[in-house]
Protein backbone atom coordinates (compact mmCIF):
# COMPACT_ATOMS: atom_id res chain seq x y z
CA UNK A 1 0.00 0.00 0.00
CA UNK A 2 2.67 2.35 0.42
CA UNK A 3 4.61 2.23 -2.74
CA UNK A 4 1.87 3.97 -3.47
CA UNK A 5 2.41 7.19 -2.37
CA UNK A 6 5.49 7.96 -4.57
CA UNK A 7 2.25 9.09 -6.93
CA UNK A 8 4.02 11.80 -9.05
CA UNK A 9 1.34 14.95 -8.02
CA UNK A 10 2.97 17.28 -10.17
CA UNK A 11 1.34 15.13 -12.99
CA UNK A 12 -1.69 15.60 -11.50
CA UNK A 13 -4.22 17.88 -12.47
CA UNK A 14 -5.77 19.72 -9.50
CA UNK A 15 -9.15 20.62 -9.99
CA UNK A 16 -10.91 17.31 -11.60
CA UNK A 17 -13.76 16.43 -13.92
CA UNK A 18 -16.62 14.77 -13.04
CA UNK A 19 -15.95 11.62 -15.21
CA UNK A 20 -12.72 10.06 -13.22
CA UNK A 21 -11.88 6.22 -14.57
CA UNK A 22 -9.34 4.01 -13.19
CA UNK A 23 -7.06 2.85 -16.67
CA UNK A 24 -4.65 0.57 -15.22
CA UNK A 25 -3.45 -0.95 -12.08
CA UNK A 26 -0.55 1.33 -11.56
CA UNK A 27 -2.02 4.97 -12.97
CA UNK A 28 -4.61 7.35 -12.29
CA UNK A 29 -6.03 8.74 -15.21
CA UNK A 30 -8.67 11.80 -15.40
CA UNK A 31 -10.03 13.07 -18.16
CA UNK A 32 -13.48 14.99 -19.46
CA UNK A 33 -14.38 12.87 -22.27
CA UNK A 34 -16.23 9.79 -21.16
CA UNK A 35 -14.74 6.36 -22.61
CA UNK A 36 -15.56 3.00 -24.15
CA UNK A 37 -16.60 1.30 -21.38
CA UNK A 38 -14.11 -0.94 -19.07
CA UNK A 39 -15.29 -3.47 -16.33
CA UNK A 40 -14.28 -0.20 -13.89
CA UNK A 41 -16.85 1.89 -16.19
CA UNK A 42 -19.56 2.34 -13.08
CA UNK A 43 -21.78 5.34 -12.69
CA UNK A 44 -20.17 8.18 -10.56
CA UNK A 45 -22.06 7.64 -7.58
CA UNK A 46 -21.15 3.65 -7.81
CA UNK A 47 -17.40 4.65 -8.77
CA UNK A 48 -16.74 6.90 -5.52
CA UNK A 49 -18.06 4.35 -3.22
CA UNK A 50 -15.98 1.76 -4.76
CA UNK A 51 -12.90 4.11 -4.15
CA UNK A 52 -14.40 4.37 -0.32
CA UNK A 53 -14.58 1.12 0.06
CA UNK A 54 -10.28 0.52 -1.17
CA UNK A 55 -9.88 2.93 1.26
CA UNK A 56 -11.65 1.68 4.33
CA UNK A 57 -10.70 -1.65 3.22
CA UNK A 58 -7.28 -1.74 2.32
CA UNK A 59 -6.11 2.13 2.75
CA UNK A 60 -5.66 2.49 -0.88
CA UNK A 61 -3.74 5.96 -1.36
CA UNK A 62 -4.53 6.41 -4.93
CA UNK A 63 -8.20 5.92 -4.32
CA UNK A 64 -7.69 8.59 -1.49
CA UNK A 65 -6.11 11.09 -3.76
CA UNK A 66 -8.94 10.73 -6.55
CA UNK A 67 -11.60 10.96 -4.01
CA UNK A 68 -9.45 14.01 -2.94
CA UNK A 69 -8.76 15.62 -6.14
CA UNK A 70 -12.85 15.65 -6.74
CA UNK A 71 -14.43 16.39 -3.37
CA UNK A 72 -12.05 18.25 -2.21
CA UNK A 73 -12.14 21.69 -4.51
CA UNK A 74 -16.27 20.62 -3.69
CA UNK A 75 -15.50 21.30 0.21
CA UNK A 76 -13.91 24.49 -0.27
CA UNK A 77 -16.37 25.82 -2.85
CA UNK A 78 -19.16 24.79 -0.24
CA UNK A 79 -16.70 25.98 2.58
CA UNK A 80 -16.63 29.50 0.51
CA UNK A 81 -20.00 30.01 -0.18
CA UNK A 82 -20.83 29.50 3.39
CA UNK A 83 -18.56 32.74 4.72
CA UNK A 84 -14.95 31.28 5.25
CA UNK A 85 -11.81 32.46 3.37
CA UNK A 86 -9.83 30.62 0.92
CA UNK A 87 -7.00 29.99 2.95
CA UNK A 88 -9.20 29.15 6.05
CA UNK A 89 -11.32 26.61 3.32
CA UNK A 90 -8.02 24.82 2.48
CA UNK A 91 -6.79 24.46 6.02
CA UNK A 92 -10.38 23.16 6.58
CA UNK A 93 -10.21 20.43 3.28
CA UNK A 94 -6.99 18.98 4.75
CA UNK A 95 -8.99 18.32 8.14
CA UNK A 96 -12.60 17.20 5.93
CA UNK A 97 -9.97 15.04 4.08
CA UNK A 98 -8.05 13.06 6.98
CA UNK A 99 -11.18 12.58 8.55
CA UNK A 100 -12.45 10.59 5.74
CA UNK A 101 -9.28 8.44 5.26
CA UNK A 102 -9.68 8.25 9.34
CA UNK A 103 -13.06 7.40 9.70
CA UNK A 104 -13.31 5.09 6.49
CA UNK A 105 -14.83 2.36 8.09
CA UNK A 106 -17.92 4.24 9.26
CA UNK A 107 -18.58 4.67 5.89
CA UNK A 108 -21.94 2.64 4.88
CA UNK A 109 -23.14 2.73 1.26
CA UNK A 110 -26.45 1.50 2.26
CA UNK A 111 -27.42 4.68 3.82
CA UNK A 112 -24.62 7.60 1.73
CA UNK A 113 -23.66 8.38 -1.00
CA UNK A 114 -19.76 9.58 -0.27
CA UNK A 115 -20.87 12.91 -1.45
CA UNK A 116 -23.33 12.91 1.39
CA UNK A 117 -20.97 11.58 3.74
CA UNK A 118 -18.00 13.89 2.98
CA UNK A 119 -21.18 17.08 2.91
CA UNK A 120 -21.76 16.03 6.57
CA UNK A 121 -17.81 15.82 7.52
CA UNK A 122 -17.41 18.84 6.26
CA UNK A 123 -20.05 20.34 7.17
CA UNK A 124 -19.35 19.52 11.19
CA UNK A 125 -16.31 21.05 10.45
CA UNK A 126 -17.19 24.32 9.19
CA UNK A 127 -19.67 24.46 12.44
CA UNK A 128 -16.70 23.35 14.46
CA UNK A 129 -14.22 26.46 13.12
CA UNK A 130 -16.86 29.04 12.22
CA UNK A 131 -19.33 29.22 14.79
CA UNK A 132 -17.10 27.95 17.72
CA UNK A 133 -19.73 25.74 18.98
CA UNK A 134 -20.62 22.16 19.88
CA UNK A 135 -23.04 20.52 16.88
CA UNK A 136 -25.13 17.61 18.55
CA UNK A 137 -24.55 14.24 16.47
CA UNK A 138 -27.48 11.28 17.18
CA UNK A 139 -26.03 8.15 18.38
CA UNK A 140 -23.97 6.46 15.56
CA UNK A 141 -25.56 2.91 14.78
CA UNK A 142 -23.03 2.14 12.43
CA UNK A 143 -20.42 0.91 14.69
CA UNK A 144 -18.84 -3.00 15.27
CA UNK A 145 -18.79 -5.67 12.81
CA UNK A 146 -21.45 -5.38 10.50
CA UNK A 147 -22.72 -8.23 8.03
CA UNK A 148 -21.25 -6.77 4.53
CA UNK A 149 -24.12 -5.02 2.72
CA UNK A 150 -25.98 -6.68 -0.34
CA UNK A 151 -25.52 -5.16 -3.65
CA UNK A 152 -28.23 -4.51 -4.14
CA UNK A 153 -28.97 -2.44 -1.43
CA UNK A 154 -25.73 -0.30 -2.51
CA UNK A 155 -27.12 -0.15 -5.95
CA UNK A 156 -30.16 0.91 -4.45
CA UNK A 157 -29.27 3.89 -2.28
CA UNK A 158 -27.45 5.00 -5.50
CA UNK A 159 -30.33 4.93 -7.79
CA UNK A 160 -32.13 7.12 -5.30
CA UNK A 161 -29.11 9.71 -4.93
CA UNK A 162 -29.62 9.80 -8.93
CA UNK A 163 -33.10 10.67 -8.92
CA UNK A 164 -32.75 13.12 -6.24
CA UNK A 165 -30.05 15.06 -8.30
CA UNK A 166 -32.43 14.94 -11.15
CA UNK A 167 -35.29 16.30 -9.40
CA UNK A 168 -33.17 19.02 -7.62
CA UNK A 169 -31.45 19.86 -11.36
CA UNK A 170 -35.45 19.74 -12.80
CA UNK A 171 -36.75 22.59 -9.62
CA UNK A 172 -38.07 25.50 -10.72
CA UNK A 173 -34.86 28.11 -10.70
CA UNK A 174 -36.46 29.60 -7.51
CA UNK A 175 -37.23 26.71 -5.36
CA UNK A 176 -33.18 25.60 -6.07
CA UNK A 177 -32.31 28.97 -5.16
CA UNK A 178 -34.18 28.67 -1.57
CA UNK A 179 -32.93 24.91 -1.33
CA UNK A 180 -28.80 26.09 -2.21
CA UNK A 181 -29.65 29.61 0.54
CA UNK A 182 -30.82 27.10 3.05
CA UNK A 183 -27.57 24.90 3.05
CA UNK A 184 -25.05 27.92 2.70
CA UNK A 185 -26.48 29.67 5.20
CA UNK A 186 -28.28 32.42 3.55
CA UNK A 187 -31.94 31.85 5.01
CA UNK A 188 -33.77 32.52 7.90
CA UNK A 189 -35.51 29.16 9.71
CA UNK A 190 -39.03 29.91 8.81
CA UNK A 191 -38.14 30.68 5.32
CA UNK A 192 -36.61 27.11 5.14
CA UNK A 193 -39.96 25.52 6.91
CA UNK A 194 -41.78 26.22 3.71
CA UNK A 195 -42.41 23.37 1.00
CA UNK A 196 -38.64 22.80 -1.26
CA UNK A 197 -40.73 20.40 -3.56
CA UNK A 198 -37.73 18.11 -3.24
CA UNK A 199 -39.49 13.95 -3.48
CA UNK A 200 -37.26 12.96 -0.47
CA UNK A 201 -39.68 10.30 0.18
CA UNK A 202 -37.70 7.15 -2.29
CA UNK A 203 -34.65 7.79 -0.67
CA UNK A 204 -35.67 8.44 2.85
CA UNK A 205 -37.74 4.64 2.67
CA UNK A 206 -34.57 3.54 1.31
CA UNK A 207 -32.24 5.11 4.31
CA UNK A 208 -35.16 3.38 6.52
CA UNK A 209 -34.70 0.11 5.28
CA UNK A 210 -30.71 0.34 5.65
CA UNK A 211 -31.64 1.53 9.12
CA UNK A 212 -33.67 -1.26 9.67
CA UNK A 213 -31.11 -3.59 8.20
CA UNK A 214 -28.80 -2.24 10.97
CA UNK A 215 -30.80 -2.45 14.03
CA UNK A 216 -31.06 -5.91 13.26
CA UNK A 217 -27.68 -6.92 12.66
CA UNK A 218 -26.61 -5.34 16.29
CA UNK A 219 -29.20 -7.48 18.09
CA UNK B 1 -33.93 20.65 6.93
CA UNK B 2 -31.86 23.38 8.77
CA UNK B 3 -30.20 20.34 10.59
CA UNK B 4 -28.96 18.70 7.78
CA UNK B 5 -27.67 22.44 6.97
CA UNK B 6 -26.20 23.33 9.74
CA UNK B 7 -27.17 26.47 9.87
CA UNK B 8 -29.66 25.64 13.84
CA UNK B 9 -28.31 27.15 17.31
CA UNK B 10 -26.95 24.95 19.06
CA UNK B 11 -30.09 24.09 21.75
CA UNK B 12 -31.77 22.95 18.33
CA UNK B 13 -29.63 20.98 17.12
CA UNK B 14 -28.90 18.99 20.48
CA UNK B 15 -33.00 18.15 20.26
CA UNK B 16 -33.25 17.35 16.96
CA UNK B 17 -29.53 15.02 17.77
CA UNK B 18 -31.78 13.75 21.17
CA UNK B 19 -34.96 12.80 18.96
CA UNK B 20 -33.48 11.65 15.82
CA UNK B 21 -31.38 8.48 18.13
CA UNK B 22 -34.85 7.94 19.24
CA UNK B 23 -36.81 7.53 15.94
CA UNK B 24 -35.64 5.73 13.00
CA UNK B 25 -38.17 7.73 10.86
CA UNK B 26 -36.90 10.91 11.35
CA UNK B 27 -33.28 9.82 11.21
CA UNK B 28 -33.80 8.54 7.72
CA UNK B 29 -35.30 12.12 6.97
CA UNK B 30 -32.10 13.95 8.42
CA UNK B 31 -30.03 11.50 6.24
CA UNK B 32 -31.75 12.18 3.08
CA UNK B 33 -31.47 15.88 3.57
CA UNK B 34 -27.85 15.17 4.52
CA UNK B 35 -28.28 13.57 0.70
CA UNK B 36 -29.60 17.03 -0.80
CA UNK B 37 -26.57 18.44 0.68
CA UNK B 38 -24.23 16.41 -0.71
CA UNK B 39 -25.73 16.53 -3.82
CA UNK B 40 -25.60 20.28 -3.84
CA UNK B 41 -21.94 20.11 -2.35
CA UNK B 42 -20.99 18.32 -5.37
CA UNK B 43 -22.93 20.35 -8.08
CA UNK B 44 -21.79 24.02 -6.89
CA UNK B 45 -21.69 26.39 -10.30
CA UNK B 46 -17.79 27.20 -9.28
CA UNK B 47 -15.59 24.71 -8.46
CA UNK B 48 -12.52 26.34 -6.18
CA UNK B 49 -9.20 25.19 -7.12
CA UNK B 50 -7.02 23.89 -4.45
CA UNK B 51 -3.27 24.85 -4.25
CA UNK B 52 -0.76 21.88 -4.70
CA UNK B 53 -0.11 21.75 -1.27
CA UNK B 54 -3.22 21.01 0.01
CA UNK B 55 -3.00 17.51 -1.33
CA UNK B 56 0.70 17.14 -0.58
CA UNK B 57 0.21 17.90 3.76
CA UNK B 58 -3.00 15.81 3.67
CA UNK B 59 -1.36 12.78 2.13
CA UNK B 60 1.74 13.21 4.60
CA UNK B 61 -1.18 13.72 7.29
CA UNK B 62 -2.93 10.47 6.80
CA UNK B 63 0.67 9.01 6.85
CA UNK B 64 0.75 10.10 10.39
CA UNK B 65 -2.67 8.59 11.54
CA UNK B 66 -3.45 5.04 12.08
CA UNK B 67 -6.86 3.54 11.02
CA UNK B 68 -9.13 4.23 13.77
CA UNK B 69 -10.39 1.08 15.62
CA UNK B 70 -13.76 -0.27 14.92
CA UNK B 71 -14.82 0.56 18.57
CA UNK B 72 -17.61 -1.11 20.21
CA UNK B 73 -20.89 0.54 20.21
CA UNK B 74 -21.06 3.25 23.14
CA UNK B 75 -23.30 2.23 25.86
CA UNK B 76 -25.75 5.23 27.36
CA UNK B 77 -24.82 5.93 30.89
CA UNK B 78 -28.48 6.12 31.58
CA UNK B 79 -30.51 4.19 29.46
CA UNK B 80 -33.23 6.95 29.59
CA UNK B 81 -30.49 10.18 28.16
CA UNK B 82 -29.64 10.12 24.74
CA UNK B 83 -26.23 10.15 23.74
CA UNK B 84 -26.04 13.69 22.69
CA UNK B 85 -27.60 14.63 25.76
CA UNK B 86 -25.39 12.80 28.15
CA UNK B 87 -22.58 15.39 28.17
CA UNK B 88 -24.95 18.46 28.39
CA UNK B 89 -26.64 16.88 32.03
CA UNK B 90 -23.60 15.45 32.97
CA UNK B 91 -24.32 11.74 32.65
CA UNK B 92 -27.67 10.98 34.02
CA UNK B 93 -31.27 12.16 34.82
CA UNK B 94 -30.06 11.40 38.11
CA UNK B 95 -27.04 14.33 38.10
CA UNK B 96 -29.22 16.78 37.01
CA UNK B 97 -29.99 19.96 38.90
CA UNK B 98 -33.52 20.98 39.56
CA UNK B 99 -34.27 24.15 40.40
CA UNK B 100 -38.18 24.14 41.59
CA UNK B 101 -40.14 26.78 39.49
CA UNK B 102 -43.67 26.11 41.48
CA UNK B 103 -46.30 23.66 41.43
CA UNK B 104 -43.79 20.85 41.96
CA UNK B 105 -42.73 21.68 38.17
CA UNK B 106 -38.60 21.94 38.04
CA UNK B 107 -36.84 22.97 35.42
CA UNK B 108 -32.88 22.77 34.39
CA UNK B 109 -31.39 25.22 32.14
CA UNK B 110 -28.68 23.37 29.93
CA UNK B 111 -25.55 26.05 28.32
CA UNK B 112 -25.74 26.45 24.57
CA UNK B 113 -25.05 29.02 22.95
CA UNK B 114 -27.39 32.21 23.64
CA UNK B 115 -29.46 31.83 20.37
CA UNK B 116 -31.72 29.40 21.56
CA UNK B 117 -32.39 27.97 25.32
CA UNK B 118 -32.60 24.43 26.37
CA UNK B 119 -34.08 23.08 29.53
CA UNK B 120 -35.17 19.72 31.03
CA UNK B 121 -38.94 20.06 32.41
CA UNK B 122 -39.88 17.43 35.36
CA UNK B 123 -43.55 18.34 35.50
CA UNK B 124 -44.71 15.53 38.37
CA UNK B 125 -47.61 12.68 37.38
CA UNK B 126 -51.29 14.65 36.65
CA UNK B 127 -49.56 17.74 36.42
CA UNK B 128 -49.77 21.10 34.21
CA UNK B 129 -48.12 23.42 32.51
CA UNK B 130 -50.29 26.87 32.71
CA UNK B 131 -51.48 27.63 29.32
CA UNK B 132 -48.97 29.39 27.05
CA UNK B 133 -48.38 30.59 23.30
CA UNK B 134 -45.38 30.81 21.75
CA UNK B 135 -43.48 33.61 20.19
CA UNK B 136 -40.77 31.30 18.20
CA UNK B 137 -40.65 27.52 18.16
CA UNK B 138 -40.55 25.29 21.60
CA UNK B 139 -39.39 21.81 20.53
CA UNK B 140 -40.15 19.39 23.18
CA UNK B 141 -38.76 15.80 23.66
CA UNK B 142 -39.98 13.71 26.08
CA UNK B 143 -37.51 11.18 27.60
CA UNK B 144 -39.93 9.69 30.39
CA UNK B 145 -43.33 9.47 31.07
CA UNK B 146 -45.76 11.13 28.57
CA UNK B 147 -47.70 14.52 28.34
CA UNK B 148 -51.09 15.42 26.18
CA UNK B 149 -52.10 18.94 25.10
CA UNK B 150 -54.21 19.86 22.13
CA UNK B 151 -52.02 18.74 20.10
CA UNK B 152 -52.09 14.79 20.92
CA UNK B 153 -50.65 12.49 23.07
CA UNK B 154 -46.50 12.43 23.36
CA UNK B 155 -44.38 9.30 24.86
CA UNK B 156 -41.33 8.74 25.58
CA UNK B 157 -39.07 9.80 22.20
CA UNK B 158 -41.85 11.99 20.86
CA UNK B 159 -41.41 15.64 20.08
CA UNK B 160 -43.68 18.21 19.68
CA UNK B 161 -43.37 21.34 17.48
CA UNK B 162 -45.37 24.01 19.13
CA UNK B 163 -44.97 27.30 16.80
CA UNK B 164 -46.85 30.45 17.09
CA UNK B 165 -50.17 29.42 15.96
CA UNK B 166 -50.20 27.03 19.31
CA UNK B 167 -51.54 27.99 22.14
CA UNK B 168 -51.56 24.81 24.60
CA UNK B 169 -51.79 23.26 28.11
CA UNK B 170 -49.33 20.57 28.47
CA UNK B 171 -50.67 18.14 30.72
CA UNK B 172 -48.13 15.02 32.35
CA UNK B 173 -49.95 12.10 32.40
CA UNK B 174 -51.41 10.42 35.86
CA UNK B 175 -49.42 7.57 35.49
CA UNK B 176 -45.45 8.32 35.99
CA UNK B 177 -43.94 12.11 36.58
CA UNK B 178 -43.25 13.23 33.28
CA UNK B 179 -39.29 14.48 32.21
CA UNK B 180 -38.81 16.30 29.11
CA UNK B 181 -36.31 18.14 27.01
CA UNK B 182 -37.64 21.84 25.68
CA UNK B 183 -35.88 24.07 23.27
CA UNK B 184 -37.26 27.44 22.42
CA UNK B 185 -35.63 30.41 20.58
CA UNK B 186 -38.40 33.43 21.80
CA UNK B 187 -40.38 33.46 25.51
CA UNK B 188 -43.21 31.89 25.75
CA UNK B 189 -46.55 33.78 25.81
CA UNK B 190 -48.70 32.55 28.99
CA UNK B 191 -51.83 34.01 29.48
CA UNK B 192 -52.61 34.06 32.89
CA UNK B 193 -50.73 36.53 35.58
CA UNK B 194 -48.37 34.96 38.04
CA UNK B 195 -46.45 32.64 34.98
CA UNK B 196 -46.36 35.88 33.04
CA UNK B 197 -44.84 37.63 36.47
CA UNK B 198 -42.22 35.48 37.32
CA UNK B 199 -41.65 34.48 33.40
CA UNK B 200 -38.27 36.59 33.29
CA UNK B 201 -37.08 35.46 36.59
CA UNK B 202 -37.11 31.86 35.11
CA UNK B 203 -35.36 32.75 31.61
CA UNK B 204 -38.86 30.75 30.14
Amino acid sequence: MLRNFDIDLAEMPIAVAPAVRRQSSDSVKITEQPEVSTSRDLHPVAYWAECMVRIRDDRDQKAFVEVFQYFGPRVKSFLMKSGADAALAEDCVQDVMTTVWRKAHLFDPTRASVSTWVFTIARNRNIDIARRQRRAEPEELGWGPQPEPEQTEVIGLQQETERLGQALAGLPKEQRTMVEKAYFGDLSHSEIAAETGLPLGTIKSRIRLALERLRKGLT
Amino acid sequence: MAYSAGTLPEAMNLIIAAHVSMCDECRAAVEAYDAVGGILMENVDTVEPLSEECLSEALAAIQQVEPEPVQAQPQRKDPKVPMPLESYIGGSLEDVRWRSIGMGVKQSILSTSPDATARLLYIPAGMAVPDHGHNGIELTLVLQGAFEDEDGRFACGDMEVATEDLQHTPIADVSEDCICLAVTNAPLRFNSFLPKLIQPLLRI
